[in-house]
């Protein structure tokens, strides 16, 4: 038997994100999910005799951001093809893609890793396309087609094999989730199917220094992450093992394709096509080349934004925010765009950090929004940060006064006054407030002079009998600065 | 009555000397007594044109405005779509099928308020050059009952031929308005690709396709061309204004022209029959007579116009025709067992053989392994003709050459013989491979009393000029003015 084996997993994704514009690629009909079945179809998208395609522009220009986004190549030339196959819910009989001169390609996305590093994985391409509609199996002998989806705009993005973990492989399906919803032409919603995944899979195996590779295995339309790596986890210990068995290694037209069973959480064989696939590729004569010039390219890369990743990166590098916390802030845009402006505003950002992320995050999740879509001004989240920070109100209020702001729409400082959360920093009345605990509590004092283990603790209870008696609006730093002064 | 123009008509009409409801009337009655025999239509809509009529009356009774083609009888190719009655493409696969829109040409023509009177046989999507490819009639020429129209706009030109209409619209891929309209003795002309919208005409090789008038006159197809030209939104395809504005076509056919230039080309048009050769000679002694000089030139790539124009123009149609599978409209097999069996089944049954022989031969020219072989290299070809035509027009206004280089053949003669079958579009295919407009006006009869067309080529949106020159052909004889007889 064999002494020494390890292997390596290897990872490509294609992936599918529909893009949301307000109607369709080719034609008028409004995008629009869980509608009566065919009842957002025209002749266009029904493929009636007839109909020619026309080219939605707004479509192309959020396919053109992506590419940017994904650091690709822009196409200056670009063309649409037909993809010929014959099922019922493409009622064409083809699609409208794009094969040899995709609008974007050779670009990469960098993808954090748990370390917190991050890695680069190539993109080979992106482009557009058709999306088609849905066969239903429910109505017993026959089926349905229900064409609402078809015609929707459809980016494909193509990457390397480069990911060599089921992590890697989600995390790059959460950054482009968050990308895109960041340029804001996705909803990327995964149960709305916005995004589906299909990741090419094999490993390469060392075994007594001779290197295998088992045959690539391909596994369709998964729409969720937790599908995704799952998926990705269980075929890497099923190829190990069928290697083990049989020693099966990759080979011309032994590539195969499996389904994800979302129950038993396997993998299944999917039925083999007879002959190969021959789409047969040609330029559709319907539709124009599309020519991206120096200045339409210009004003699409001015709607770019700083992407999330890198946000999170700088939030890490500049404000020394935790990892996980930028991670957070950067989930989403608004969030992200609220924490940026109330730090220019001039908040503290490790003090707004933890407002957001405690305060807003929490109200934001109970309201189902996201907490830059609370309504709240970004100078007004600055304030109250900077409120905490100059010590008017305790750290322990402003989450009070947050949920406050909300409700009200009114200025923290407003809202710490009428809920009584200013806090006593003047040294002459908060004076006379330890003298008189002092005097009630020699004990207490005796411990804290005499020192060793107990001073620590009756300096404690001092500053708790001061508080109280302030009912909670004494300033503790204010007040330990009193006990020092008069204890030592 | 049935003696005028169509433009003689509607300025009688707009004069208020003839009603269109008379001449509607008078049109039927031809149909009556003649269309058993000619067998033009494929259907006819009595009621609406008369209900169209004496509106059209009515509203130039009150002195209310109407269009330009206002109370004239005309007819459609039966690959128009239509929101009244079928729009078949005289195939039993769409025999039954009701378009749920009208094409961007239907939609002109009834705000010119035009009396749509039926719609026309024609080749089975349109693929043939005799309309004996129709899947659900015969239609005869009208000078011999024994010989066939032309295709495949045979049922628009007899209808012109016979007078059981006074203009048509045909649609031109490879010649099938100029090739019948010769045959037929009547005007056809094919615009520039891009000048007329083909939004709602069904689709056979779609970057060849264009819709044309089909006319007793020069002049009538001037008027036609004012009313189908320009650019439609919904056509990707169809040119700019800015690129190519629409002229008012009749008002440009009276505008002087001196020093024209015609080119022939010899080697090429000696291979046509000798009564043609020597019309076409006469035809063009009628210029020189005029004033024109004739210069000779050699355009060596036409002789590959054929084979280029088989691989193209049936690579798109086996992708056009796809959608033709009885899931979501038009023939459905009622033998089949299951999906796979509706489309082969479907298929098999309802679409004629040069229809199956086309859908075979482009699916292979597109096949993997055989694309750059085939598709590509025609494709190639089509680029080298188009050079050919650049160059030559630098030299000149136009090229003249036979329509067809026979005259109208005996039904049954050629039906098994599909080679010679396309023989007889070798001087048409060329224009539409380059994307030019000709046009075909009557210039002699062989000793048959069949008629000869002249067949004339501009650059492309020369359409004005080129409607100039066929005008002075007309002027200077009377070959359009011989009408065929009543067979009945």
């Amino acid at each position: 038997m064999s002494s020494d084996l390890h292997y390596k997993l290897i990872v490509g994704l294609e992936i599918h994100v529909q893009l949301c514009t307000k109607s369709k690629m080719f034609c008028g009909c409004a995008v629009e999910f869980g509608q009566k079945p065919n009842s957002r179809v025209c002749p266009v998208c029904l493929g009636m005799p007839g109909v020619l395609p026309v080219m939605n522009k707004q479509a192309f220009e959020y396919a053109v951001l992506v590419g940017l986004a994904l650091n690709c190549e822009i196409a200056q030339f670009t063309k649409w093809d037909r993809k010929s196959y014959y099922y019922p819910d493409l009622p064409k009989n083809y699609q409208i893609s794009q094969y040899d001169l995709p609008l974007s390609a050779n670009g990469y996305i960098e993808i954090p890793l748990e370390s917190g590093k991050t890695k680069n994985i190539s993109i080979i391409r992106a482009h557009l396309e058709e999306d088609a509609g849905k066969n239903l199996h429910t109505a017993g002998n026959f089926s349905q087609v229900d064409l609402n989806r078809t015609g929707t705009p459809l980016l494909e993005i193509v990457t390397e094999p480069d990911m060599n973990s089921a992590a890697e492989v989600r995390a790059l399906a959460v950054e482009l989730q968050r990308m895109v919803r960041f340029l804001g032409v996705s909803e990327a919603d995964m149960q709305k199917g916005h995004m589906r995944f299909e990741p090419n899979i094999n490993l390469i195996i060392t075994r007594d220094g001779t290197e295998y590779r088992t045959p690539i295995v391909e596994i369709k339309n998964l729409n969720s992450f937790r599908a995704l790596e799952r998926s990705v986890d269980y075929e890497q210990a099923r190829q190990l093992d069928e290697f083990l068995e049989n020693g099966v290694v990759m080979g011309m037209g032994n590539k195969t394709t499996r389904g994800w069973d979302d129950e038993k959480e396997i993998t299944v064989l999917q039925r083999e096509k007879e002959e190969a696939h021959d789409y047969r590729y040609f330029p559709d004569p319907d539709l124009v080349p599309v020519k991206m010039t120096p200045q339409w390219l210009s004003e699409i890369q001015g709607r770019l934004c700083e992407l999330p990743i890198k946000r999170q990166l700088r939030y890490v590098d500049q404000y020394k925010l935790s990892d996980y916390d930028a991670g957070v802030l950067t989930a989403d845009r608004s969030t992200s765009d609220l924490f940026d402006e109330a730090v220019k505003a001039g908040a503290e950002p490790k003090r707004l950090c933890n407002i957001i992320t405690q305060t807003g995050l929490k109200i934001a999740n109970e309201k189902g929004c996201s907490a830059g879509d609370l309504g709240l001004k970004a100078q007004s989240v600055a304030n109250l940060a900077g409120m905490i920070e100059g010590g008017t109100i305790s750290a322990g209020s402003a989450g009070q006064i947050f949920e406050a702001m909300v409700e009200t729409g009114k200025e923290p400082e407003v809202l710490a006054e009428e809920l009584n959360l200013i806090q006593k920093s003047d040294a002459g009345e908060l004076e006379a407030i330890v003298d008189k605990v002092l005097a009630d509590n020699p004990k207490a004092v005796d411990d804290v002079t005499g020192g060793g283990k107990k001073s620590k603790k009756a300096r404690g209870f001092l500053l708790g009998q001061v508080m109280q008696k302030s009912k909670g609006q004494a300033n503790p730093k204010v007040v330990s600065e009193i006990l020092v002064k008069k204890l030592g | 009555m049935e003696e005028l123009s169509a433009k003689e008509l509607r300025d009688k009409i707009a004069a208020r000397q003839i009603s269109s409801l008379e001449a509607t009337e008078a049109v039927f009655k031809r149909i009556d007594k003649l269309e058993p025999v000619i067998g033009a239509y494929i259907s006819t809509y009595h009621d609406l044109a008369l209900e169209k009529a004496a509106d059209v009356d009515r509203r130039i009774a009150a002195g209310q405005s109407v269009g330009q083609l206002a109370g004239v009888p005309v007819a459609l190719k039966d690959n128009m779509c239509t929101t009244f009655g079928a729009t078949t493409c005289a195939s039993r696969i769409l025999e039954n099928f009701h378009a749920p829109y009208n094409a961007t040409v239907v939609e002109k023509l009834l705000a010119a308020d035009a009396v749509i009177v039926g719609k026309a046989n024609m080749d089975e999507f349109a693929m043939g050059s005799s309309t004996e490819n129709s899947g659900l009639k015969q239609t005869i020429n009208p000078w011999d009952a024994s010989r066939v129209p032309g295709g495949s706009s045979g049922g628009s030109c007899a209808a012109v031929a016979g007078r059981l209409c006074f203009a048509a619209l045909g649609s031109d891929t490879g010649g099938s308005i100029r090739q019948p309209a010769s045959f037929c003795g009547v005007v056809g002309l094919k615009p520039t690709y891009g000048c007329v919208s083909r939004y709602g005409l069904v689709a056979y090789g779609s970057s060849l396709d264009q819709i044309g008038p089909i006319t007793q006159t020069v002049t009538d197809s001037a008027l036609m061309m004012n009313v189908i030209a320009g650019h439609d939104p919904a056509d990707s395809t169809s040119v700019d204004e800015n690129i190519s504005p629409v002229f008012d076509y009749l008002e440009k056919l009276y505008e002087p022209l001196d020093k024209l230039t015609i080119a022939i080309v010899p080697q090429f048009a000696a291979g046509a029959d000798r009564q043609v050769q020597k019309a076409i000679t006469e035809a063009i002694d009628v210029y020189k007579k005029l004033g024109a000089e004739i210069i000779e030139v050699n355009m060596p790539h036409l002789d590959y116009a054929i084979a280029a124009y088989y691989l193209i123009a049936t690579a798109e149609a086996s992708s056009n025709l796809a959608r033709y599978d009885g899931v979501h409209y038009g023939h459905r097999s009622e033998k089949a067992e299951d999906y796979i069996e509706v489309y082969s089944k479907s298929r098999a049954e309802a679409f004629g053989k040069e229809v199956k022989r086309r859908i075979m031969l482009g699916t292979y020219a597109l096949s993997s392994g055989y694309y750059d072989a085939y598709y590509l290299k025609a494709l190639k070809v089509r680029n080298l003709i188009r050079a050919d035509f650049t160059g030559v027009f630098e030299k000149c206004d136009c090229i003249m050459m036979p329509v067809s280089p026979t005259t109208a053949f005996k039904i049954g003669e050629k039906v098994d013989d599909p080679l010679t079958m396309y023989l007889s579009d070798i001087y048409t295919i060329a224009a539409n491979l380059a994307g030019i407009p000709g046009i075909s006006v009557p210039c002699g009869f062989d000793d048959n009393n069949l008629p000869i067309g002249l067949q004339i080529l501009a650059p492309a949106f020369g359409e004005d000029k080129l409607l100039r020159i066929a005008r002075m052909f007309e002027n200077q004889t009377d070959w359009h003015k011989r009408k065929a007889p009543d067979i009945s």
